[in-house]
């Protein structure tokens, strides 16, 4: 039905810019590690499936945000040594081969989460509570503004590492230019692996913003991931910025999209990101932010 | 003893030898020129040093075998400004300022190493792939500085640009290597220009030392020129 109040649209905004969040933070998890090695890290919606897992074991021990911080933790060391142990003997041979592996670890990961916390659906605590605010008329949901806090506030961080630090700016180099960042002392190899910690880091944020919301069980990234790699890819591959600018649109236009028509909700909703996909690679492959690529001969 | 020597040094890119027998020495406070036509090594010598080519014999540096890689170069204070310019297009110039001092502990000094590209300083937020190829090595120069490094490798510092822009880098290593004391390895094409501003020189021939002496003299002395670097 399509019958628009402003109060309802606010609210359709809010919400989708809360599963924008998610995307958006893993749509930045996809560029890092693009942008450092070339490749789609398939396996980063598994990724942060399992480090969801560690979380929700941790919850049973401790309190919210002690479990998430160390979960955060955990995934970025777990990422270091995924790209130190399997990643690293596969550099530098074909972007083929790099996407098989990264494959096959996304089934790893799968199967792994299958294995230890078995298929069946699990609850999984938010640190937000469920109830509506009231602003101006508009009944919001603490919960999807919370998400959207967090989505923002640690992509700031990470913009400010990026920026400020020495080793950020090290990573940046190391990804835009490997040779010569060696000659001025950088240690390539480690910046990828830290890449890769980052990586798996704001997967798992994804992760524990969105399982509250779609329930935590093996398969709960893949949705998620797919609309993750429209958003990248609408964003621009290469493009940090345009992927938390893809994430944040394509959350809100796919709840709108939801939200306003009859046709498109629930299921229907995957075939929107993979259209949104071939749309971008069809018209505009560089995406909305990112740069044409120009190749020297 | 000099500060950097390579000892009968050999290097090759796929079965293809690039040097064959180097042998040379680079005495501290020293500017060294490496001479010779495209092709016969010159490159490759400063990439043995950097070990950014596999080789065999020995490169010492302040006493220590090195030419493993080039972090391992760059950490034990030899700055390497490769060919081609060398510096992060997509970066800003304060970025690449900043990625030089990568191995310094503590605040980089920016403000000495201004002293010497004044305009630098107000160009710091500009891309360095929109500046013009003098000031990218003029950048990379700069860049190479904020490490504060003992010895300088620099590679054909004058590929593709106006000999006025040529001069004024080779003038500004003299007064780098005058008053800072910067040692400088500097390969290059251009004889004239570099015997100009260098202490003595190696002439490579086909990945071997075919001559060396002093600058002045090989500069002046014309069947030398005539045979080795054809001017």
């Amino acid at each position: 039905m399509l019958f628009f109040s402003g109060a309802d649209f606010a609210q359709q905004v809010v919400s989708g810019l809360s599963s924008g969040g998610v995307y958006a933070s893993l749509a930045l998890a996809i560029v890092i590690i693009y942008r450092s090695t070339g490749v789609v890290n398939f396996a980063q919606g598994e990724m942060a499936t399992f480090a969801t897992f560690i979380a929700w074991s941790l919850m049973n021990h401790m309190s919210y945000w002690p479990a998430f911080a160390l979960t955060c933790l955990i995934a970025f060391a777990g990422g270091v040594v995924v790209e130190r142990v399997v990643i690293r003997p596969v550099e530098g041979t074909s972007v083929l081969t790099i996407v098989i592996v990264t494959l096959g670890l996304a089934l790893v990961f799968n199967g792994a989460s299958s294995w230890i916390w078995g298929a069946q659906v699990k609850s999984f605590d938010s640190p937000f509570s469920t109830r509506p605010i009231h602003v101006a008329g508009v009944a919001f949901s603490i919960q999807d503004i919370g998400i959207i806090v967090v989505s923002l506030l640690l992509v700031f961080a990470l913009w400010l590492f990026f920026q400020f630090t020495k080793v950020g700016l090290a990573l940046r180099a190391a990804a835009v230019n490997p040779a010569e960042s060696r000659f001025v002392g950088i240690r390539v190899g480690w910046m990828l692996a830290l890449g890769w910690g980052i990586a798996a880091m704001l997967g798992a944020v994804a992760g524990m913003m969105a399982a509250p919301v779609v329930f935590l069980d093996p398969n709960m990234m893949l949705p998620i991931l797919l609309y993750a790699f429209a958003a990248a890819v609408l964003g621009g591959l290469d493009s940090p910025l345009g992927a938390v600018v893809g994430g944040l649109l394509f959350g809100v236009v796919l709840n709108l999209v939801s939200a306003y028509s009859d046709f498109v909700g629930g299921t229907l909703k995957l075939p929107v990101g993979l259209v949104v996909i071939l749309l971008v690679l069809l018209f505009r492959p560089q995406g909305l932010l990112g740069h044409t690529s120009v190749r020297k001969v | 003893m000099p500060l950097l020597e390579l000892d009968h040094v050999y290097a090759s890119y796929g079965g293809v030898r690039a040097l064959h027998d180097v042998s040379l020495a680079v005495d501290d406070g020293q500017v060294v020129g490496v001479l010779g036509p495209n092709g016969a090594g010159k490159t490759t010598t400063l990439r043995a040093i950097s070990g950014v080519v596999h080789t065999t014999g020995a490169v010492v540096y302040r006493g220590k075998r090195i030419g493993k890689s080039p972090v391992q170069a760059a950490r034990a204070g030899i700055a390497h400004v490769p060919e081609g310019r060398g510096t992060f297009a997509e970066l800003t110039v304060d970025e690449n300022l900043r990625l030089g001092a990568y191995t310094i502990r503590g605040r980089a000094d920016e403000r000495r190493v201004l002293t010497y590209f004044p305009w630098l300083g107000e160009r710091r937020r500009q891309q360095a792939g929109t500046l013009s190829g003098g000031e990218q090595q003029m950048l990379a120069l700069a860049r190479a500085l904020m490490a504060r490094p003992r010895l300088l490798l620099l590679d054909e510092p004058s590929l593709g640009l106006a000999p006025r822009v040529v001069r004024s880098i080779f003038e500004l290593v003299s007064k780098l290597n005058a008053e800072e004391g910067l040692t400088v390895l500097v390969v290059e094409q251009n004889a004239n220009v570099a015997l100009d501003h260098s202490h003595k020189a190696y002439v490579l021939e086909a990945g071997r030392v075919a001559l060396r002496g002093v600058s002045a003299e090989l500069r002046d002395d014309e069947s030398v020129r005539r045979s080795y670097l054809g001017y």
